[in-house]
């Protein structure tokens, strides 16, 4: 199994009945293939619709019918339309009941960063500030490294997306939670030791005396 | 509400002017009336929406043919052009998380002093803001926003300028229909009087001053 494909996993057995979710661009969005059997989730992408479906088959997409990258999508059946007021009113309202997110940083207590490299790259936010103040739960979807540096960080150096620290970490290698604001481990990925993690880790992890493993 | 050609609603426009314009990602952008704001060549526009799409594509040829002096947006990443000319200098860019953005409008729209939201709150966003606290929790106070034009693309408008939305397409446009001096109208489709029924009216026609007629 891939790393992405590991992550999306694990995160889909975070999707409870009736949830509103929105999944934001790259591994996020891949949680939508791993949706439990039996579940139904609402799909929220913040251009406006609630049912968003998967990719539609060759030659039946609408062009005013897409996801917030701007790519088709279909709408499910009890999809519904709204202006943008009304999806960030969603998103602020406490409606949204988890938004998964990428990441470029995650710190020991729990602060995101993954919206911009200052010199670098400056995308803009889009919705990413929102969604991670607004959200009931946030859920972060990252490869634990980048170029042999680890994003689990002591402190974040690239700029803040939200004040409020986020609630779960998921890695390739890890999953990882903030009781108390202290980065705690909660699970590791099959075939992956706890000493793996914290070797490939720069935050302070706390580890409990039982680690069970992704049952993914 | 008035029909118009295309080349006269945009003649409306003068250099330096303001304009909000629907769309996300280019989907449900007025493409008539932005390919027309560049054969005239309106110069030094600021242009308040989601995002400057894609390059050439979109609110991209206003970027592409230099006519933007600032954009107040929440997202330039899947368009490099916006940011060469905001690292070179050319354009100013502000940037704006999208759900801040869009309740701005809103309140520029619906009669209001500004927001107060928590969103930025401990982040860069909040350098230079005012902040309050109301029971207990700190927000930022963010300004309303209006503007000279909006530039509304909409799938149905009737005869009197009713208009509704289909789709991901609604997005920004029904809320800047409500906060600028002057709406122009691009519909995809004119039908008549009550085709669109009461119910499913987005932006009632009183709001709208100009509905493209049909090329």
């Amino acid at each position: 199994m891939d790393a992405q494909t590991i992550i999306a996993k694990r995160i889909a057995l975070e999707l409870r009945d009736g949830m509103l979710v929105n999944l934001g661009i790259g591994i996020p969005t891949q949680v939508a293939n791993f949706v439990p059997a039996g579940l139904r989730v609402y799909f929220q992408s913040e251009n406006g619709l609630i049912g968003t479906g998967s990719v539609p088959e060759e030659g039946m997409h609408h062009r005013l019918l897409t996801d917030a990258g701007g790519r088709p999508v279909t709408a499910l059946p009890g999809a519904c339309t709204f202006d943008s007021a009304m999806s960030f009113g969603l998103i602020r309202g406490g409606h949204l009941d988890m938004t998964v997110l990428g990441g470029l940083q995650v710190d020991q207590t729990g602060h995101l960063a993954n919206w911009m490299i200052p010199g670098k790259m400056v995308p803009g936010m889009g919705g990413a500030m929102d969604l991670a103040s607004g959200a009931k739960r946030v859920v972060i979807a990252m490869q634990h490294s980048a170029k042999g540096k680890s994003k689990v960080v002591k402190v974040c150096n690239l700029p803040l997306t939200s004040a409020r620290p986020i609630d779960l970490l998921v890695t390739e290698l890890a999953v990882i939670a903030f009781p108390d604001g202290r980065a705690t481990l909660m699970e590791t990925a099959p075939g992956v030791s706890v000493q793996q993690v914290i070797d490939a880790t720069e935050a302070e992890l706390v580890v409990p005396p039982q680690v069970p493993q992704m049952a993914i | 509400m008035k029909v118009i050609s295309l080349a006269d609603a945009v003649a409306l426009i003068p250099d330096g002017a303001s304009l909000m314009i629907g769309g996300f990602m280019a989907v449900g952008s007025p493409e008539k009336v932005i390919d027309e704001l560049v054969r005239q060549g309106k110069r030094g526009l600021t242009v308040i929406a989601n995002d400057t799409a894609m390059p050439g594509v979109g609110i991209g040829k206003l970027v592409r043919a230099r006519l933007v002096k600032k954009a107040i947006v929440s997202h330039i990443g899947l368009n490099p052009e916006t940011q060469a000319q905001m690292i070179a200098g050319e354009m100013e860019v502000d940037l704006v998380p999208q759900g801040t953005l869009i309740e701005r409008i809103r309140a520029g729209g619906f009669g209001l002093g500004g927001i107060l939201t928590a969103t930025g709150v401990g982040t860069v966003v909040e350098d230079g803001k005012q902040k309050v606290v109301v029971a207990g929790k700190e927000y930022l106070v963010e300004p309303a926003l209006r503007a000279d034009f909006a530039l509304v693309n909409a799938f149905m408008a009737d005869y009197l300028g009713n208009l509704a939305y289909v789709l991901t397409a609604r997005n920004f446009n029904p809320v800047i229909a409500m906060a600028a001096d002057t709406v122009i109208v691009e519909a995809d489709n004119i039908v008549p009087v009550g085709l669109i029924a009461p119910d499913h009216v987005v932006t009632p026609a009183p709001l709208v001053d100009y509905v493209i007629a049909q090329g």
